[in-house]
């Protein structure tokens, strides 16, 4: 999916030059989390509004964006704000991000910093000549409807500008958490989480694998899906350690206990371990993921890692086409022309958003009428999906039967 | 005083109904239908429980009516399980012969079959049945008992049918909170075709549908083995819901409608016409169109049907089915199913009757009873395979004990 002059670069270069940027309050703070030894070899670039942040950041390079009308207080919690600052940097973000191969954007959505900058960082990595994976959360609900739309409004907007989102919900964090859980310990969860799924994706980049899986094809993957993308990073050792990493997977709370996988149309798998690993562990591995999402494309990637000893890693995306439930037609292959796709992303940023699930862009929202099909007395029970099919909606719409 | 032990119950928690159904088993191991009980049942979804006070409340109702018309006391049932989460699969257990001569013994049996329930099941999961096929001495394959023979590999084909654990405690709990005792809990599927199925038509191969009111079960027998189950969480309710939805009727309308009007197949006499609902005035509140509503059904059941054909179809077994589809549950009743259904498999379909058990024969042609009845059928092998009749004085004191904790 990615412009023909960046395969080549990445091609030359063997390993990729990666820029890790953390964006905002939350990117920053994440930004500090990545930088341990293990991600040696990239580059750590904080951007945010807020000098205090910026002071206490571990970061390489330091981006403060200030604007003298705002006197240093940051952006204030306004996503426009943070936008119009960033617009102004343009050019110099644009250098910040010059002979990268791969850039991550680290950034909680919602605030102001956050959801201004990072569209504008993307597209500008993107001029630049890299390639642009973001690693977002979403708010939590009782952060309130502010929050939620204009995380939902930078959520649309960094979809059209970078290649690829992966997003983390904070909200699905409550299944992970119990009552005593304190709040400082909930955002170490957060990052925790957004952080394994860096990692994942880095592994995927750094390790030679031999069963290789590109960096275009995750970016095929995770771009121009409308709602966010699903991702689990596992790992297990010992003897029974395939069984156990699927156990996980299926178990996975981001994963909805496995129901993501079902729902999904395209899901990436990438395995490591050390040198013991064996084709049967991968087999059944890929034959349980196979099993719970047979609608979808898998594309499926092994490395051999030394200093992993006996641990299986096994790093999973899950992309899906839509939030909606099954849709009502037939699933089409492939996806969407990019080209309409992202023009309308660029239209929409006056929509009112107000659900999260409605993620998409005008797209989806043509299709809202449609997805409002009413499984009567089904409607609080545990569905009934066979092989992608919700079968609790009535057949005859299902297979668009005309009454009339 | 000691015929208790001949008493064998049955229970099944459905979602559009409980049944009890009460039998005799007389010394020669004989089952006699002698009671039923039934409820409607409103606290039940796709076979399983979601308000246990309303289910709890209709099961003592259930329980006291058997108990009237069969004049006994129920202390003890065999209880019905179904649910979405329910799966079958067949699996290979191995196990090396290690005696010096190279013959089996029971010992090596029991670890055969130990090595065959060994398997990969979700943390959360536990085995409902595991039913023996056939062992498999040195890959010579059908051997139904082993003991005695030469080999070196002993071999056994097993299959299992496990659920969710919780999910299946949820029923048992309700039952034991009525102050009963839940003897052992049997897949539904392989209680009807119990009561449906002889050992010639297990023999040849045959297809069990029992397609209830939340959940359709589907069990496959060959060669007179269990070889395939599993449940579709799709049923009666599906059918009415779908009319509901299509014909802009409430649920209760769509229900009565399904009972006096509905098909499996579009049928000729229906095109063009219209069914007048009334209300209790006698004023006509809505029509609605009998074509459409046939057409309706018609798409659900084919579709169940189907997907029920595609999972036989995976499992390689649609050619050896030689005695052909048995349809049986309350959403068998629906005319001209039988049609559609040959229609589907493309093989014999007959609605199945319990011939198995003797007893109120009103009870045996119903097919909502035929789950009950083998869950009755169930129990009454159980019984046979018990080693010899307990003395009077262990039954005597069996007696005793359960009366201690009854009190």
């Amino acid at each position: 999916m990615n412009t023909p002059e960046q395969t080549p670069l990445l091609a030359v270069a063997g390993k990729p030059v990666v820029k890790i940027f953390g964006v905002g309050n939350a990117g920053v703070t994440l930004l500090d989390a990545v930088n341990t030894p293990e991600f040696a070899g990239a580059n750590f670039i904080a951007v945010n509004t807020d000098a205090a942040s910026l002071g206490a950041s571990t970061a390489t390079v330091k981006f403060h964006l200030e604007n003298k009308l705002f006197r240093g207080m940051g952006s204030g919690g306004d996503a426009d704000r943070g936008r119009a600052m960033a617009e102004e940097q343009f050019s110099n973000l644009k250098s910040a991000c010059e002979g990268a191969n791969v850039v991550f954007i680290l950034a909680g959505l919602g605030g102001g910093a956050g959801s201004g900058i990072s569209p504008v960082l993307a597209r500008a990595a993107r001029e630049a000549g890299a390639l642009v994976l973001a690693f977002v959360t979403l708010p939590f609900e009782c952060e309130g409807n502010r929050r939620e739309a204009q995380a939902q409004q930078a959520m649309d907007h960094l979809k059209s500008a970078a290649d690829g989102v992966i997003c983390l919900p904070s909200q699905k964090i409550f299944r992970l958490i119990d009552e005593n859980t304190s709040l400082v310990e909930t955002f170490r969860v957060t990052g925790g989480l957004l952080l394994e799924g860096l990692r994942g994706v880095w592994q995927l980049l750094e390790r030679p694998g031999l069963i290789q899986v590109h960096f275009s094809d995750l970016c095929a993957l995770v771009r121009d899906r409308h709602a966010e993308n699903a991702f689990a990073f596992v790992e297990a050792s010992g003897a029974g350690r395939a069984r156990e990493v699927v156990d996980k997977i299926l178990a996975h709370p981001l994963l909805d206990e496995g129901r993501a996988l079902a729902d999904s149309d395209a899901v990436l798998v990438s395995l490591s371990a050390g040198k013991d690993l064996t084709m049967a562990e991968i087999n059944r591995v890929m034959d349980q993921v196979k099993r719970q999402c047979a609608h979808a494309q898998i594309i499926m990637g092994a490395a051999v890692d030394a200093t992993l000893k006996d641990k299986l890693c096994v790093t999973l995306i899950a992309a899906k086409q839509s939030a909606e439930p099954t849709s009502v037609t037939p699933r089409a292959e492939g996806r969407p022309a990019t080209a309409t796709v992202s023009q309308h992303r660029e239209t929409a940023a006056s929509r009112p958003v107000t659900r999260p699930r409605r993620a998409g862009s005008k797209l989806v929202q043509t299709q809202l009428p449609l997805a409002i099909v009413s499984k009567g007395r089904f409607d609080k029970s545990e569905p009934t999906i066979h092989h992608g099919e919700d079968l609790d909606v009535p057949t005859y719409l299902r297979r668009g039967v005309a009454m009339n | 005083m000691f015929e208790e032990s001949n008493i064998v119950v049955g229970l099944e928690i459905g979602t559009s109904k409980i049944c009890v159904v009460v039998g005799e088993q007389n010394a020669e191991g004989a089952v006699n239908i002698i009671g039923l009980g039934q409820s409607p049942s409103n606290g039940v979804r796709k076979g399983e429980i979601c308000d246990s006070e309303k289910v709890e409340s209709e099961l003592r109702t259930a329980i006291s009516e058997a108990e009237q018309m069969a004049d006994v006391e129920i202390r003890s049932v065999y209880l019905g399980v179904t649910g979405s989460h329910i799966r079958g699969f067949n699996n290979r257990g191995k196990h090396p012969v290690v005696s010096a001569d190279r013959e089996i013994s029971a010992d090596d049996v029991q670890d055969v079959i130990k090595n065959a329930k060994a398997i990969n099941l979700p943390a959360e999961n536990t085995v409902v049945h595991a039913v023996r096929q056939h062992f498999c001495v040195d890959g010579q394959d059908g051997v139904t008992n082993p003991v005695g023979l030469l080999g070196a590999r002993l071999e056994v084909d097993m299959h299992v049918i496990h659920g969710h654990a919780n999910r299946l405690q949820n029923a048992i709990r309700l039952v034991r909170a009525t102050q009963l005792e839940v003897n052992e809990i049997v897949f539904n599927g392989i209680a009807s075709s119990l009561a449906l199925l002889s050992s010639e038509q297990k023999e040849l191969g045959a297809l069990v549908i029992d397609i209830g009111g939340g959940t359709t079960e589907y069990v496959v027998y060959l060669d007179g083995v269990i070889r395939f189950s599993g449940v579709l969480a799709v049923g009666g309710d599906h059918v009415s819901n779908d009319l509901g939805h299509g014909l802009k009727v409430p649920l209760s309308r769509a229900e009565k409608l399904k009972r006096d009007y509905g098909s499996a197949l579009v049928t000729e006499e229906a095109k063009g016409q219209t069914i007048s609902l009334q209300n209790e005035l006698g004023l006509t509140l809505k029509n609605v169109n009998h074509e459409h509503l046939q057409r309706i059904m018609s798409l659900r059941l084919e579709e169940l049907f189907e997907v029920i054909g595609q999972e036989l179809e995976r499992a390689g077994l649609t050619d050896y089915l030689r005695a052909g589809v048995f349809l049986t549950g309350g959403g068998s009743r629906v005319p001209g199913i039988d049609k559609l259904a040959e229609r589907v498999f493309q093989m014999n379909v007959t609605h199945g009757h319990a011939a198995t058990v003797g007893g109120i024969t009103t009870a045996l042609d119903q097919p909502e009873w035929s789950t009950g009845i083998g869950l009755v059928k169930y129990g009454s092998l159980k019984n046979r395979q018990r080693a010899p009749k307990p003395s009077i004085a262990s039954g005597l004191k069996s007696v005793v004990g359960r009366f201690l904790q009854r009190s």
